[in-house]
């Protein structure tokens, strides 16, 4: 396969995956590095730094259209970013040293638990005790709705806080937005109604994958040749994907791409275990 | 500034970043194609050749320009939160300010172990 054919390879499946990722809310990023390593061969390292740089293109864009709506948090989002970005410096730092087939054995797990939260059905709010602190940081906010805007309270600040230092690990060390970790974190212990969790969280992806794109890129991971299909791939997908959204939002297709997801992450692990993945 | 203005023009940044750094990416994309299509990729095994700024020099020009875009789509964020914290500082919301500068140091920090 010389380089034009890889390429067009590369770009059709980062196209597919940026369709099927925006579909379904799982993100396209997601699945390109365990495509690109178990069926193209690509080393994990390379195929992590290409997807890492497309999580910041889906990440920004879609973002942008969310901001516009005034469901994002941007307090919010920004006290958590400190916890995120530290930790995707850590997570990103620890890559360097980490072994590759364990790497791949985190990333199938990572996958695997992904796959599992996008079938559930979103967590509901509900009313856990509102924290001070976020008052106190004016963290409270209100999102527009049919029946005009209504009003949400923080809970669990500072457990919030240390799960999203996690997330930033994960994502520093996959080079994954960890969008599902995110929106756990907001959305079950601190309450964050649905719309709000996953729309802060999609604006907060791109500034932590940023933070893990300098470590990566003073390390190698990052090359021009590989990202380039990849980022414009993932990009038109999603740009796709976000068109038909209203249309096709069906529990069978979430379904079937969980499905597709597992079993890559199965495949991860096992070539993790096996030695096929070095 | 009210709240809608900034959240407008916020998304409007994030936006334009992306477009012109996708239109940087697929300029060098379509020449590192026309330039080199045809030899083999060196993908399967990890050999640590490209680093950021440093590298530049030693880049075919295709794949310097591919990289500019790749920096601009890295960046974007980076420009956001520089953007947030002139916002905050509009407003004289000082505890904001100092949220926003510690996100910014972060982000510069792991931008700044690539290009020393």
């Amino acid at each position: 396969m010389n380089v034009l054919e890889f390429s067009g390879t590369v770009f059709a499946i980062a196209c597919l995956a940026g369709f099927l990722g925006s579909l379904t809310g799982l993100g396209g990023g997601v699945i390109v590095t365990p495509a690109l390593t178990l069926l193209l061969g690509v080393d994990l390292r390379y195929a992590m730094g290409a997807t890492l740089v497309s999580v910041i293109a889906t990440s920004s864009g879609a973002a942008a259209a969310y901001v516009k709506e005034g469901f994002s948090n941007i307090r919010l989002g920004m006290l958590l970013e400190i916890a995120t970005t530290l930790g995707a410096v850590a997570g990103a730092h620890l890559l360097s040293i980490a072994p590759v087939p364990s790497l791949a054995v985190i990333f199938g797990v990572v996958l695997l638990y992904s796959a599992w939260s996008s079938l559930r059905p979103p967590g509901d709010a509900g009313d856990g005790a509102p924290d001070p602190l976020a008052s106190k940081l004016r963290l409270n906010g209100a999102y527009p709705a049919a029946q005009g805007s209504i009003r949400y309270e923080v809970a669990r600040v500072k457990t919030g806080f240390s799960l999203m230092f996690g997330a930033g690990i994960l994502s520093g060390l996959l080079g994954i937005g960890s969008g599902a970790m995110k929106v756990i974190a907001m959305d079950r212990v601190m309450r964050i109604p649905f719309k709000v969790s996953t729309t802060t969280s999609n604006f907060m992806i791109g500034v932590t994958a940023a933070a893990s794109a300098g470590v990566y890129l003073s390390r190698g991971y990052i090359e021009p040749g590989l990202a380039m299909p990849v980022v414009l791939g993932v990009l038109s997908g999603s740009l796709l994907g976000a068109r038909r959204l209203a249309a096709a939002r069906s529990a069978s297709l979430r379904f079937v791409f969980a499905g597709v997801v597992g079993l890559l992450a199965a495949e991860m692990i096992y070539n993790g275990f096996s030695g096929g993945i070095r | 500034m009210t709240e809608h203005r900034l959240e407008e023009l916020m998304g409007n940044l994030l936006r334009a970043g992306v477009l012109s750094a996708g239109a940087i990416v697929l300029a060098g994309g379509i020449w590192l194609l026309a330039a080199e299509g045809l030899s083999q990729p060196a993908y399967h095994h990890f050999h640590a050749r490209v680093y950021g700024l440093r590298s530049f020099g030693t880049l075919s020009a295709p794949e310097a320009v591919v990289l500019v875009g790749l920096l601009a789509l890295i960046a974007t964020p980076i420009a956001r939160v520089v953007f947030a914290v002139i916002a905050f500082a509009l407003r004289r919301d000082r505890a904001y300010i100092i949220i926003s500068l510690v996100v910014l140091a972060v982000l510069l920090y792991s931008i700044g172990t690539s290009w020393l």
